[in-house]
């Protein structure tokens, strides 16, 4: 599971990085760790195979760089090749100039190929494309209904017919098409076992008959080993011309799509990340080599952030912290921002070294409904000066009474309040982490109880975001800035 | 060719090559010809055959590779024990199961208690064997009735795409045909067409269905109206379709629970079974499927759909071992029949022949 798998890595490459120096030993002792965590992620095993001689050789062959750290160039090697062999992510559909671009999809029963096609109708038609929708899956009941469901929701036609074989159906779209309008047709077919000859034969007399411009194969993220054997076949029969990964918003490491993009060689289009209709997006090899690794997502953290906080608010707590002027309201605007940002566990699986912080902790989001009832019940001018509180029994009496809880839950609730208080002075000195001091792990970290989250995850993270998380570099870099001062102060005073 | 095992494979599977191995092999192993030929004797297209069918390409590569690992090294050394534990971790058995049958095999050579391929493949299944069954009296019990004065009730789970509502269809079709009435409740609410496809099958098959009122609404009543109507018309089974969910989703996994209470509320002892359903092309995230779920209710049992193609369901030997629960049946095809009780010696002969 995420944690376990994050622990195991952070404690090999601490071991790699305390030593300093790559040695054969730690190298074999780093790689075993890596391959099993491969493998626990359902990566084919012989991808695993060629993938650890290379890194180890990689290891081996650069033991005198020595600018770098030994466990952050052994990372780094880790983290470039995984990327690499992900390829990389294009979510663009190439459409063809005249008369409608055809998109085939197929894939092992239950992947997701149907609600894909709703996914990527409801996708192309905000693009300003007209889909039409075909239903060729005549095996599984009620295949069609939901296609026609599915429609209706996105608001497109769909075409479907009784009677008729898969290739019939496929062939006549093309004219519906016309009378449509449409200038994407997508081609829903049923799913079948790569090894069913009847049906992949089936597969390749539509893919004759109707030439489709683009052949998607739909992979559930958590399929295992089998992931190559079923890719390959489908690749084989109908040279795809992309990989369409579902399901990811579930707690699969996603391995799978390693082997698939391995051994097809094509692009991993889309990523789908959850029921809804607008639940597709674009695949990014260096986040998904990350989760792979278990070492947190980082970027999807920041991401998810900035679309929960309003700038404007962000810059106004900041402001708050850095003058330590923040209070109850700022606390109470602090959880409604998380609340937005979705479930918290989530979200701390996402922050490296945290995984291991919070390994069997469970964050219950009602926690945070008690911790807002309890601030709810303060008046605004206690909220403003919490020290009113703290110093008359009354009060607390009084909100204990209002918002159901018990006294000892208030005074845990200041007393929580005022050590994050403290650390947010701290805090205030490296000015907003994630460009708006408002959410950053520390003060969540400290929030949670948790382990803070240390500055070197936090490296380690930023060398697999590749420098992408933008903000925080300079944020970092000052902090360190300001360490390094300080250090010499205090060495000076010393002296 | 991208798989430097795929070239072992053709070598082996290969006739030229492969000739002189096998004139070697039957000098040194008559009695496994003899077991071999055993076996195919057995029923015309059995579920052993199927699994047989299924498998066989796999199988080949499974088989071969063991063999030619045994045959040509004269000795184990560490390369062999590696390669050993790579064929292994090749079923999605997992890291830790390929390591410890690994390791055992090693003990027992080093002990003289095996001494060539033979041996040692029949202790790795020994090994896994006795995995799949220590402790767990209820591997391949088919569903009984085990309410005798009402319904005995089954809910069905597992994430989406696993192949829930199939295998009700095919669970319904055997105790059907085992003289027993069967009601189905579609509690998936969620899907688009669910309630249909449950529908359509309840009609092929002869049994009642309770349907939600709308699209979209409470699972829960759903389940409170069936299990209400399932006592009053006093049926052997109801059988409950949820929606398919990943177990990392809170409220929807909170709504299972709800439902299971709203069951306990009509009949305390009740849900009498269930049923995680796990798709067999599945790797390691199966473990994770099976403590969440078994956190909702305890997990009676396991169908692992999907076992027709090439994938090996290996993971099934780590959620014996590491979760307690007991396979109960496994899904071989798109057959309304396709449904076996499972069998721990065919599933590992069948991995391993």
């Amino acid at each position: 599971m995420f944690g376990d798998l994050t622990e195991k890595l952070t404690n090999v490459f601490d071991t790699v990085r305390s030593r300093g120096k790559l040695t054969e030993e730690n190298i074999g002792q780093a790689c075993d760790s890596v391959r099993k965590a491969l493998i626990e992620a359902d990566v084919n095993f012989t991808i695993v195979k060629d993938f650890i001689s290379r890194v180890r050789e990689q290891a081996l062959g650069e033991q005198k760089v020595k600018k770098i750290k030994a466990g952050d160039y052994f990372i780094k090697i880790v983290s470039d090749e995984l990327t690499s062999l992900l390829g990389e992510g294009n979510a663009e559909i190439p459409f063809v100039k005249d008369g409608p671009t055809i998109i085939m999809m197929c894939g092992l029963q239950g992947s997701g190929k149907t609600t894909t096609v709703g996914k990527l109708a409801y996708k192309l038609k905000n693009e300003g494309r007209k889909p039409l929708l075909v239903a060729a899956d005549i095996q599984r009941p009620a295949a069609i209904e939901q296609l026609h469901v599915l429609g209706e929701q996105v608001g497109v036609p769909v075409f479907s017919k009784q009677n008729s074989t898969p290739p019939e159906i496929c062939i006549e779209a093309l004219a519906v098409a016309k009378s449509e309008n449409a200038d994407v047709i997508i081609l829903d077919t049923a799913g079948r076992l790569h090894v069913d000859e009847e049906l992949m034969n089936e597969l390749h007399l539509i893919n004759k008959k109707v030439k489709p411009h683009q052949t998607y194969l739909v992979v559930d993220a958590m399929i295992g080993q089998d992931a190559v054997n079923s890719a390959k076949e489908f690749n084989d029969r109908l040279e795809l011309d992309g990989l369409i990964l579902t399901k990811l918003d579930g707690d699969s490491r996603g391995g799978a799509a390693i082997s698939i993009r391995h051994v097809t060689g094509k692009t991993i289009k889309f990523v789908g990340m959850g029921e809804k209709l607008d639940a597709l997006e674009s695949f990014y090899p260096d986040r998904l080599a990350s989760r792979i690794l278990g070492m947190g997502d980082i970027v999807g953290l920041v991401e998810k952030a900035e679309s929960a906080i309003e700038e404007a608010d962000a810059k106004k707590l900041e402001e708050k912290i850095l003058k330590n002027n923040f209070d109850f309201n700022d606390f109470l605007k602090q959880l409604q921002m998380l609340k937005k940002m979705g479930s918290i566990k989530d979200l701390l699986g996402m922050i490296p070294g945290i995984g291991k912080a919070m390994k069997g902790v469970d964050v219950d989001p009602k926690q945070f409904l008690v911790i807002e009832a309890i601030i709810q019940s303060m008046t605004n001018k206690e909220r403003l000066v919490p020290e009113l509180i703290e110093n008359q029994v009354s009060r607390r009496k009084r909100i204990a009474k209002g918002c159901g809880q018990t006294m000892q839950m208030v005074t845990n609730l200041l007393k929580q309040f005022k050590q994050m208080k403290k650390m947010m002075k701290g805090l205030g000195k490296a000015k907003g982490m994630f460009g708006g001091g408002g959410m950053d792990m520390e003060s969540l970290g400290g929030l949670m109880g948790g382990d803070q989250f240390t500055d070197r995850d936090l490296q380690s993270a930023r060398s697999f975001a590749k420098g992408k998380v933008g903000p925080s570099k300079e944020a970092i870099k000052a902090k360190r800035k300001k360490e390094k001062a300080q250090k010499k102060k205090n060495r000076k005073k010393k002296k | 060719m991208v798989f430097g095992f795929g070239k072992k494979k053709v070598k082996v599977v290969d006739p030229e090559n492969s000739e002189p191995i096998e004139a070697e092999l039957e000098v040194e192993e008559e009695t496994i010809e003899v077991e071999e030929e055993l076996i195919e004797e057995k029923p015309k297209r059995s579920f052993f055959q199927k699994l047989k069918d299924g498998l066989r390409k796999t199988r080949d590569i499974f088989s071969g590779r063991l063999k030619k690992l045994f045959t040509i090294g004269s000795k184990i050394d560490q390369d062999t024990l590696d390669e050993l534990e790579e064929i292994l971790l090749s079923s999605d058995m997992g890291f830790e199961v390929a390591e410890s049958i690994k390791e055992s095999v090693s003990k027992a050579y080093k002990n003289k208690e095996v001494e060539n391929d033979t041996e040692i493949k029949l202790f790795i299944q020994d090994e896994i064997k006795s995995i799949l069954k220590d402790g767990l009296e209820n591997t391949g019990k088919p569903i009984q009735k085990i309410n005798l004065n009402g319904p005995t009730i089954i809910t069905i789970i597992g994430v989406n795409g696993s192949g829930k509502t199939t295998s009700i269809a095919k669970l319904t079709k055997s105790i059907v045909d085992g003289g027993h009435s069967v009601m189905l409740a579609a509690a998936d609410t969620f899907r688009a067409a669910a309630v249909e496809q449950l529908t359509i099958w309840s009609e092929r098959l002869g049994v009642e269905i309770v349907k939600p009122a709308k699209t979209g609404s409470d699972p829960a009543s759903v389940v409170y109206d069936a299990t209400e109507l399932a006592i009053q018309k006093n049926v052997d089974f109801l059988i409950i379709d949820t929606a398919g969910r990943l177990h990392t989703q809170k409220d929807l996994m909170a709504q299972l629970h709800k439902m299971h209470n709203v069951i306990k509320k009509k009949i305390p002892e009740a849900p009498h079974e269930t049923i995680l359903i796990l798709d067999g092309t599945t790797g390691q995230n199966a473990v994770v499927q099976g403590i969440e779920f078994g956190k909702v209710h305890d997990i009676t049992g396991l169908i692992m759909t999907k076992l027709d193609g090439s994938a090996k369901g290996g993971v099934l030997i780590r959620m014996c071992k590491e979760l307690q629960i007991p396979i109960r049946y496994i899904g071989m095809g798109e057959q309304i029949d396709d449904l076996e009780t499972f069998s721990p010696e065919k599933f590992v002969d069948a991995l391993f022949e």
